[in-house]
């Protein structure tokens, strides 16, 4: 077999395409490309913590946008209330997320298959109706960030390169800790549940506990991608949170390939890429859209990932 | 006669209108191979499940090495000793060999809340993985992913996935179900070397096999315990000639 795979060198390639991407935007004067991928890399952050739960454990969870909401929020909220500071807004953001997810993780795993989906789903959408109802804080219409999150001059928000390469850090910071996480004995637990649950309560595993902390690890991750999202749109609606949002980032984690730990970013990429041309074409985009993913559904078992592995072998 | 390893009393397990098991009382001694026969339908692999902790029983007790179990979930009786097999085989058909071994290794030692070190390059839990497979004659497969191992082999990935808790107490749901001659043969050999260090019940329909290997045996029909004893003297019991071997005579035709 080569050395390379064709998997590991796209792979290598879009992960080198990201980290250039700045220069690429400063040296054709394209500020918009820069623009559209903060977005598709917080998104990207968001599907690989997806991943986690759905790809490595196993656990449909249809309701992930909430945590960008709540992360959202957080940060919101609290500078509407004079907290400037990224310092605390970032760690409220992730412990906002991590006791959401606890709460929900600890009823929804009660339940498997559909039910969870559903249950998770049902949550969500309640985050939902929570944040319409917060008259305070803008309800339906949402909230504007007039101020990003302040780090005393250690990065500057509102720096377009400078917010990028640090949506970047987090996004690898991520990744590099799935990828920790998968290889442990905690991640070989919750693969192990993953393929039989049953088999691994015979040998001795108390199911609900590992995966229950996986789910929070996942939640939390996602809050830190919403603190970003907030922070890259200076704005956080109810709409962060809807169900389809949940939706395009379980199409983001199957298209790049379920779990992988490049898949979801890969994923993440190409699913806004298609979204932002085919939606210059033509405004009925979506009609493109959807067959192509049920193309790559279809014949690419194991989404892009598995696609690119099967050429590496031919 | 010092505590038993496992007594099972008076255990009941109804299903609607059906006694599946009906006040069954057993014993195993420490050391012992105790196996449970008993025609299809007899309630064996529903008395399995209470013991395993898949299934609650109605009343009556199970008690390991004096302590009592009977509300015990699986995942808590397994850190007391309690090894199971299945009867259809359950493994995590993704995983290596090896990893399904360790896996079960790992579950006792020590915590598995560790996020960051790579538990592949555990060295004791890798160790004592390869020791549970070159016991059952597998440690050349050690690399090779569950789902393409033979049937054979799988059944024998089992009993190492047991063995690598270090159990005290082996419940062996019919292990040669499925086998070949040759493979049952040698399953038969390395459950002869297996019970020299762990206390074995096992279910089993190969009756060959079950008085080549048991000590004592219970016969179970219709949910009720009718005999239990030696195999000389299970051979020579009017009563399970009559309930359980019918015209077969096959116990009568061994030995």
């Amino acid at each position: 077999m080569k050395g390379l795979s064709v998997s590991k060198a796209v792979t290598a390639l879009m992960l080198a395409g990201l980290v250039l991407l700045p220069l690429y935007s400063y040296l054709s004067g394209n500020i918009f490309i820069l623009t559209l991928f903060t977005r598709i890399v917080i998104l990207a952050l968001a599907a690989a913590s997806l991943n986690l739960i759905m790809g490595f454990g196993g656990m449909m969870s249809f309701g992930h946008a909430a945590y960008l909401g709540i992360g959202g929020y957080a940060v919101g909220m609290l500078a509407q209330e004079g907290v400037g500071s990224g310092f605390i807004q970032f760690p409220v953001a992730l412990a906002a997320s991590a006791v959401y997810a606890l709460v929900i993780g600890a009823l929804s795993l009660r339940t498997r298959g559909v039910y969870f989906i559903m249950i998770t789903l049902a949550f969500a959408q309640m985050a939902y109706y929570v944040a319409s109802g917060l008259a305070r804080y803008g309800g339906d219409d949402g909230l504007t960030v007039y101020n990003r999150s302040d780090f005393s001059g250690l990065v500057n928000l509102s720096n377009r390169t400078q917010f990028y390469y640090l949506c970047l850090a987090c996004l690898f910071g991520v990744i590099f800790l799935v990828w920790r996480i998968v290889n442990s004995r905690f991640g070989l637990v919750v693969q192990g549940l993953r393929s039989n649950e049953q088999r691994m309560q015979a040998i001795g595993f108390p199911a609900k506990r590992y995966q229950l902390a996986c789910f929070v690890i996942s939640g939390t991750m996602c809050g830190l991608a919403g603190a970003l999202l907030a922070n890259n749109t200076d704005f956080v609606s109810p709409a962060v949170m809807y169900w389809t949002r949940s939706g395009d980032l379980m199409v983001m984690v199957i298209l790049g390939g379920m779990g992988t730990l490049f898949g979801p970013v890969m994923g993440a990429v190409v699913y806004l890429l298609l979204e932002e041309f085919l939606s210059q074409i033509t405004e009925y985009w979506a009609l493109i859209m959807g067959p192509l993913l049920l193309l790559i559904v279809l014949f690419g078992r194991g989404g892009i990932m598995g696609l690119l592995g099967r050429v590496g072998r031919g | 006669m010092a505590e038993p390893l496992l007594r099972v009393e008076k255990l009941v397990r109804r299903f609607g209108g059906i006694v599946a098991t009906d006040h069954v009382s057993l014993d195993v001694a420490a050391g012992e191979l105790h196996a449970i026969i008993g025609p299809n339908g007899a309630g064996k692999t529903t008395l399995i499940s209470q013991l395993t902790g898949h299934l609650d029983p109605h009343s009556g007790s199970v008690t390991l090495a004096g302590r009592d179990i009977t509300y015990l979930p699986a995942y808590r009786r397994c850190a007391l000793g309690l090894a199971r097999s299945f009867q259809i085989t359950s493994l995590l058909l993704d995983f290596t060999a090896a990893d399904n071994v360790a896996l079960a290794a790992q579950a006792h030692a020590g915590t598995s809340f560790r996020f960051f070190a790579n538990a592949r390059k555990e060295k004791g839990l890798r160790d004592a993985a390869h020791a549970a497979l070159d016991r059952v004659g597998l440690a050349h497969r050690a690399d090779v992913v569950a789902s393409k191992l033979s049937h054979g082999e799988r059944r024998e990935l089992e009993l190492a996935v047991a063995l690598a808790s270090k159990p005290k107490l082996l419940l062996l749901d019919e292990p040669m179900a499925g086998l070949g001659v040759t493979e049952s043969q040698r399953m038969v050999k390395l459950l002869q070397e297996l019970r020299k260090e762990v206390s074995i019940v096992l279910v089993e329909h190969d009756m060959p096999a079950v008085f080549a290997l048991a000590d004592r045996i219970s016969v179970l029909v219709y949910g009720r315990l009718i005999a239990s004893g030696d195999p000389a003297s299970i051979r020579a019991n009017e009563d399970v000639k009559r309930a359980y071997l019918g015209d077969q005579h096959v116990v009568t035709h061994h030995g």
